[in-house]
């Protein structure tokens, strides 16, 4: 990784916040909020996933942008699995 | 010490010491591309044992050579270990593993340590695989299918899919240290557009290692579970969708088909313009390519489930994608044609493969568009179209292309030429070996011949007649090159450095290389290919 | 062709041989855990893949035996593994300005947090056990689903989800066991002193796997734990 020191205030910042999501998270799964509790969980995880992978994996402030290549293109391949396997699953019943 | 006559005075990573343990402890990127020249041949030699045996008893239409249950386990583990111990290896940890560092202008590969560990991984998966099919065999198709696999099949399924797992992490180690070497360890001067596309269609394949191979890691591992535990996952009795393994295993198995190709195609843009004495016609086409197929590849994978139960809209977005996929092959061809163009074409032995290859990928290839219409797919699917498709590419592409490198590199691996005139004659018997096996199969599947069959209605004979007459002058063809390079390796002409005149870093160190490599570290300051260049090719040093 | 000799420099003990300087080896190095965590990305991905599927199917028995699971310790566990993501990098950061001390601690904080995260995992583990909520023949799931006390819960679509609950955090405990390991070994050497401002590559590329493992169960947590606890 870059040589970039990240201050222990901004990893202290990252680490509540990381705390405070989730606990909001678990608080939000007793609220009725329909189709949108997993959305809502799942939007959550991803902000705190994208505080570790930005932060504290220093990923934001890297010189190499083929780390940013690599994780964006795992991420895609990922989504490619579960979204081209999810079009067979979620069509299947309209035949 | 029979390495001490291979040689000449110089000191390289051939002679630079002996004794097993400077070879099974070696991290020297050369030799443990020779360590996986050993392991992956032995296992063609099995893979092959099974093929013959498979087609003797297709030589009648009745089931009279094996039983039924032993057919099956032949035709499986004829696939396992032609496909996970043979092909998925091959190019890349023999050619690749040898040249890549050579041809980027580096010392070794980023991490020498893996990669000892992946050849011993293979080995480790390989002995497993050994043993299960000693002690039983699997039955179940190399494309374990549930619920068979996990529910009904009475055979070592548990053990044959840990092998397979343990050597997968062989193919992801390899894959690793390729990105990483080509990003990172490029020498001074040889940019992105200055690589030859052999690195090229490495760094592609490598990709797919990468993030394909892990697909069929886990669900090898859920199927290990379901079967001892008997859980459900994969078994319509217990909730479960056989579907959901199918997609999971064509996943990385469709990915994996291009990383058995790949590496191939990357050989034959090396051969084409040495022996046209041109440059390859489109260099960045050609590099796009390659990186197309990849990332492409990873998209069609339910091709192979069209009659299985996916929905019809699935099917058709599958089926559309797959027509895709064909377009950056096609390019490539294209390309190689476009270069031999008025170009100075010298028929040797590695071009003559390249020929073959050329010709016999592109009806492979074709029939692939035949097989990825919905239509014509429901009638040929789970026939020998498939199989003749399949082995068209395998075969008549990967296994050529693998041995147009092995000829076109054996003087800079080993410091020795192979007979030439001997080395033309097997191309051209496996040439006509390959067409004689494989192409009756077309015509089989076409009338209805299922595949993994042990019996078949009479009027099938006479193509299956003809098609193990084909196998066994193609295993003459495969086992020529066997004798003869091992002859080189005591009788053979000395190499000199650059017998083809061939472009490209590799040539420009001696034959064999010392063990780093390159006396002086290399600054490269001209374009791939430039064979306007590159003088004619020098006569070799008779002797030895 | 123009080449230049083989450079002689004074080279830092690690510098492996093949490499041209310490730059070219971090970078490689670096690169290569990345790439190794893309590999792990889409292996987790696979069985993320299998319990969309059935979760997409079977939503109300997977609500039904998600409510089973013990949401304290579920985020507990989540709260635990995010501060030992906090020490790791406080570790790294130690060793940046070359504090022996400071990289000890925080190491050792990691792994009593590592362990911690086992150990609440274990317990979890053990109470599914005495509920017959283990897969195989002993799994028994008794419950309704949610909102309908009148209507079971189907046993094989339950039991599914559990094969998927206990494939999963598995699959991530065996990760956290062998990120035990690999902190244990950072910590003796980091006790001897071995990594400094100038090398601390094992440190980093450490941390990124830690991280990763972290993130894992960050999905986890919520696929798992909080799928229908609103009835």
């Amino acid at each position: 990784m870059s040589e970039h020191i990240v201050s222990a205030k901004t990893n202290i910042a990252v680490w509540l916040t990381l705390l405070v999501l989730t606990g909001v998270t678990a608080g939000a799964a007793f609220i009725d909020l329909g189709p949108f509790n997993t959305v809502v969980a799942l939007v959550i995880a991803t902000v705190k996933a994208l505080l570790v992978v930005l932060i504290f994996m220093h990923v934001k402030y890297t010189s190499e942008k083929l780390v940013k290549v690599v994780v964006i293109s795992a991420i895609f391949f990922l989504v490619l699995l579960l979204g081209l396997s999810l079009a067979d699953y979620t069509t299947r019943l309209l035949m | 010490m029979a390495t001490a006559a291979i040689t000449a005075e110089r000191e390289n990573y051939l002679n630079q010491e002996y004794g097993i343990k400077s070879w099974l402890l070696t991290v020297d990127h050369k030799r443990i591309a020779l360590l996986y020249l050993l392991t992956i041949t032995f296992f063609f030699f099995i893979g092959g044992f099974f093929a013959l045996l498979i087609r003797l008893e297709l030589l009648t239409p009745a089931g009279d050579l094996v039983q039924a249950d032993t057919y099956n386990k032949l035709f499986t583990m004829h696939g396992q270990v032609m496909i996970f111990f043979f092909l998925i290896p091959s190019i890349p940890a023999v050619l690749g593993n040898f040249l890549v560092p050579l041809m980027i202008g580096a010392k070794d590969l980023a991490f020498p340590r893996i990669n000892l560990l992946s050849w011993y991984l293979l080995v480790a998966g390989g002995i497993l695989m050994l043993h299960c099919m000693l002690t039983g065999g699997v039955d179940t198709g190399w494309t374990f299918y549930t619920p068979f696999s996990t529910a009904f099949s009475n055979t070592k399924v548990i053990e044959a899919g840990l092998a397979i797992f343990i050597s997968g992490f062989s193919s992801i180690l390899t894959g690793l240290n390729f990105v990483v070497t080509i990003h990172r360890m490029r020498a001074p001067g040889m940019t992105w557009n200055r690589l030859p596309l052999f690195i090229w269609a490495h760094y592609a394949t490598s990709i797919i290692q990468l993030l394909g191979t892990p697909v069929i890691a886990v669900t090898l591992v859920l199927v290990v579970l379901e079967r001892a535990l008997h859980l459900g996952i994969f078994d319509p009795m217990r909730g479960g969708d056989p579907l959901l393994f199918q997609h999971l295993f064509w996943f990385y198995s469709h990915p994996a088909v291009y990383i058995m190709i790949l590496p191939s195609m990357g050989v034959v843009t090396e051969i084409v313009p040495c022996f046209s004495r041109k440059r390859i016609f489109g260099y960045k086409f050609v590099a796009l390519s390659s990186i197309s197929i990849a990332v492409f590849g990873f998209l069609v994978w339910a091709h192979h489930m069209f009659v299985a139960g996916i929905s019809l809209y699935a099917a058709l977005i599958f089926s559309a994608l797959s027509y895709l996929v064909a377009v950056p092959s096609a390019v490539k061809v294209f390309n190689w044609t476009a270069t031999m163009y008025k170009g100075s074409i010298t028929f040797s032995t590695p071009m003559l493969y390249a020929f073959g290859f050329i010709g016999l990928f592109l009806m492979g290839g074709l029939t692939g568009l035949f097989l990825a219409a919905l239509g014509i797919d429901v009638h040929v699917t789970d026939t020998y179209f498939v199989v003749a498709h399949f082995h068209y590419i395998m075969v008549g592409g990967a296994v050529m292309g693998y041995l147009a490198g092995m000829h076109f590199w054996w003087p800079k691996i080993s410091g020795r030429m192979y007979p030439e005139s001997l080395g033309r004659l097997a191309a051209v018997i496996v040439f006509l070996g390959f067409n004689l096996t494989f192409f009756p199969q077309f015509i089989l599947g076409y009338l209805g011949m299922p595949r993994r069959y042990w019996q078949y209605p009479p009027e099938f004979q006479v193509l299956n007649v003809l098609s193990t007459a084909g196998s066994t002058i193609l295993a003459v063809g495969y086992l020529l090159p066997m004798v003869y390079f091992l002859w080189s390796m005591r009788y053979g002409k000395v190499a000199p450095d650059n017998p083809w005149g061939a472009s490209g870093l590799e040539w420009m160190t001696t034959s064999p290389p010392p063990t780093f490599n390159f006396d002086r570290a290399p600054v490269v300051d001209w374009e791939a290919y430039d064979y306007e260049n590159i003088p004619a090719p020098q006569e070799a040093r008779s002797g030895g | 062709m123009a080449d230049s000799p083989i450079a002689v420099e004074h080279h830092n003990p690690a510098l492996k041989h093949h490499f041209v300087d310490m730059e070219q080896q971090r970078q490689a190095s670096s690169l290569g855990m990345w790439l190794f965590l893309a590999t792990e990305i889409m292996f987790f991905g696979g069985m993320f893949c299998a319990y969309l599927i059935y979760r997409y199917w079977y939503f109300p028995d997977f609500a039904a035996a998600s409510s089973s699971l013990d949401i304290t310790l579920g985020t507990v566990n989540t709260a635990v593994l995010i501060c030992s993501s906090l020490t790791v990098v406080m570790a790294v950061s130690a060793a940046q300005v070359g504090k022996r001390q400071q990289q000890v601690v925080y190491l050792a904080l990691t792994l009593v947090l590592g362990l911690a995260f086992l150990g609440i995992k274990g317990v979890e583990w053990t109470s599914k056990f005495k509920e017959h909520h283990i897969p195989g023949p002993t799994f028994n799931f008794e419950g309704s689903l949610p909102g309908h006390p009148d209507q079971p819960v189907d046993q094989h679509h339950a039991q599914l989800f559990f094969s998927l609950y206990f494939a999963m955090t598995g699959m991530h405990a065996l990760h956290m066991v062998i990120g035990v390991g690999i902190f244990s070994y950072l910590l003796y050497h980091a006790w001897k002193g071995a990594y400094t401002p100038e090398y601390h590559t094992p440190l980093e590329n450490s941390g990124l796997y830690w991280h990763f493992v972290d993130i894992v169960w960050i999905y986890l947590f919520p696929l798992l734990y909080l799928i229908d606890r609103k009835k």
